[in-house]
């Protein structure tokens, strides 16, 4: 479990000579994105990476196909036409009651098989739990790179690489990760770090099936039962609109009221830092960073919040940030949209106050 | 039963610092801890091995100074550990990673067979989760990740059944030994080392494996040669800096400067009314 070598100081530079790619890894052609789904849901990832793909894809100029598995029926035919809307060019089905629910040896099996039989230059997957499961495996299986977490993919036309960008060390640091000599690429990224594209319902695509081959004597593990998810009163933090969310210049979780109240003023969900969550002040579903959530609401109001790169990487890509906090020289206000020096136990009440009062003229104007 | 838990040392990142100049990790002060994903995995193997007695080896693959957290291990009460350390395997990604470790529990399978291997999530340096489903694909081992509880074990039948985290829900899974577990965190709590362990920890004889003890013959899969991913470049994250407009009014009153905020914001993101209306609904 040694990777920190792979992160500590770069050994040897990648494409300072010319690379020249084995002949036999020659005919691996076309970005790939596999299209997760969940109870007849497709996860947002999937678009977003479908939006990604596509521009690798076009680089590149290669096709951009989505890989659809599931059990027969309406459902995974609209997911390939969903992905065509959102810029495949082709789709990958493979259809099996044995893929009803997922399970990691059929999707290891179904997945490696359609990549030893359409060959695929770059292969992504969203960094959700079936995907880091399933991507693990596949890789293995195949012998090539992984890359896991991405936050920036790109294209290094020098020798048509994927050159994948993670955080390391908690974001401290990026690192580039090319993975040379084997085919394909893999890389996952995780839900919301890259933007949803508009989909357009007038393209279409062709769709390639391909049987599983697989009966349900050889799997071992098998599915009794599921149980979803009760949503209710569970936070939504990825998907919210508006969120206030608290730091340690709270100073004491009594303080962190204010939070909750600015919240429901708008109607927000609350987020908040990791050593608020490591404090217990708040549930491990609320943490925004690194190692929590990636958020992109339209507003995002921190409060107490130094604004360190940890915490950073999980929210820059809201549309607009309000930052208070009693130091000026806290780096949250060098990417804040507006920042408000002072003491955030006394400013958060002014500010719902605030609100509560514009929300109320607002009605009233409708 | 006997249950292998693989853990790896890590810096404790939340103290990591990068050096604002060359770019480098700062690691002079930053305390070495087990990886703490991998504690609920080693508490899990020991509750398993409270109820149903058996063996808990662990494993880990690192430098030599690595040993501190296989010792840590022996004192919250694993019985055996094993430290895979060679120079051969620097610069190691986790698919080569993947390959030393699972040629080691092959080593230790034929000591005495194995059961269930237990790996961590994921690490807090690397945050992969790749390693785990690697060694599973390797010694074709049951690949459970995202493990919340398990219900049930039959080891008169070779099956255990279990709640495993998925997208949207749990699954209730069953499956056969030999199989390979993550767990999820916050699912138990670590137990506190007993005084007796933790004497037992200092005076270890703990096991050194270089690249032969672990059974590799092969090294071209281990290493650098071994590891299909390259690092082309490091570097600190240069996040653009368009400063924040800060509000500022002539009274500096808490109200007033809420008042002046809305005001400006409103008329620059006339937009953000009907978003709010809209997350009031």
């Amino acid at each position: 479990m040694s990777e920190e070598t792979e992160k500590d100081a770069p050994k040897k530079p990648a494409g300072r000579r010319k690379f020249e790619l084995d002949p036999r890894l020659a005919s691996y052609k076309g970005v790939w994105v596999f299209v997760e789904h969940e109870r007849g849901v497709a996860h947002t990832v999937s678009w977003e990476l479908m939006g990604e793909g596509r521009k690798l894809a076009d680089k590149l100029g290669v096709p951009l196909a989505g890989v659809v598995m599931g059990a027969p029926g309406i459902q995974t035919r609209r997911f390939c036409e969903e992905a065509f809307h959102y810029g495949a060019d082709l789709c990958y089905l493979m259809e099996d009651p044995l893929m009803a629910d997922y399970r990691n040896q059929p999707f290891t099996k179904g997945l490696t098989d359609l990549v030893n039989a359409y060959q695929p230059e770059i292969l992504l997957l969203g960094a959700t739990t079936l995907g880091r499961d399933l991507a693990g495996s596949v890789a293995t299986t195949l012998q090539t790179g992984l890359t896991a977490d991405c936050t920036e993919l790109n294209i290094d036309m020098e020798n048509r690489s994927l050159a994948a960008t993670r955080p390391t060390f908690g974001g401290s640091l990026l690192c580039t990760i090319v993975t040379l000599n084997y085919r394909p690429q893999m890389a996952t990224v995780r839900p919301r770090v890259m933007s949803l594209p508009k989909p357009d319902m007038t393209r279409t695509g062709s769709i390639v099936e391909h049987a599983l081959g697989m009966t349900e004597s050889e799997i071992v593990t098998k599915v009794l039962e599921y149980i979803p998810d009760n949503l209710q009163g569970k936070p939504q933090l990825p998907f919210a609109d508006i969120i206030v969310a608290g730091g340690r210049g709270m100073k004491r979780p009594e303080n962190f009221q204010l939070i909750w109240d600015l919240a429901k003023v708008l109607g927000a969900e609350v987020g908040a830092t990791r050593p608020i969550v490591q404090a217990g002040w708040v549930e491990l579903d609320r943490q925004v960073g690194q190692s929590g959530k990636t958020v992109r609401p339209k507003l995002y109001i921190a409060a107490g919040i130094s604004g360190a790169i940890q915490h950073r990487v999980g929210m820059d890509a809201s549309d607009v940030i309000i930052a208070i906090n009693s130091d000026p020289n806290a780096p949250i206000f060098d990417f804040a949209t507006y920042g408000i020096v002072g003491n955030a136990m006394t400013i958060l009440p002014a500010l719902t106050e605030a609100f509560r009062q514009q929300l109320a003229t607002l009605k009233v104007a409708v | 039963m006997h249950i292998v838990v693989c853990i790896k040392q890590v810096p404790d990142s939340a103290q990591i610092r990068v050096h604002p100049v060359t770019n480098t990790i700062m690691r002079q002060g930053v305390p070495a801890i087990v990886n703490p994903y991998d504690l609920f995995s080693l508490e899990e193997a020991l509750r398993l091995k409270d109820e149903y007695g058996g063996r808990v080896t662990v494993l880990s693959m690192g430098p030599p100074q690595a040993e501190a957290a296989l010792r840590k291990a022996i004192s919250f009460g694993a019985d055996d550990a094993i430290l895979v350390t060679d120079r051969a395997f620097a610069g190691s990604d986790t698919l080569a990673t993947s390959f030393a470790l699972a040629s080691a529990i092959q080593k230790i399978h034929e000591d005495m067979p194995v059961d269930i291997v237990f790996a961590g999530k994921q690490t807090i340096d690397g945050d992969t989760a790749q390693v785990g489903p690697g060694i599973a694909k390797r010694m074709d081992l049951q690949l459970l990740t995202y493990v919340s509880s398990i219900t049930d074990l039959d080891l008169e039948n070779r099956e255990i059944t279990l709640h495993r985290r998925a997208e949207g829900g749990v699954q209730v899974l069953k499956t056969s030994l030999p199989c390979l577990i993550t767990m999820l965190e916050g699912t138990n709590e670590m137990r506190f080392a007993t005084l007796p362990n933790m004497f037992r920890a200092a005076r270890y004889p703990l096991k050194q494996w270089d690249k032969d003890a672990a059974g590799i013959t092969d090294v071209s899969k281990i290493g650098l040669k071994g590891s299909p991913t390259i690092v082309s470049k490091v570097f600190a994250p240069q996040p653009k800096t368009i400063p924040a407009e800060i509000i500022d009014c002539e009274s500096k009153q808490p109200k007033d400067l809420a008042v002046t905020l809305l005001a400006k914001m409103f008329t620059k993101f006339p937009n953000l009314h009907e978003d709010i209306a809209k997350a009031n609904a």
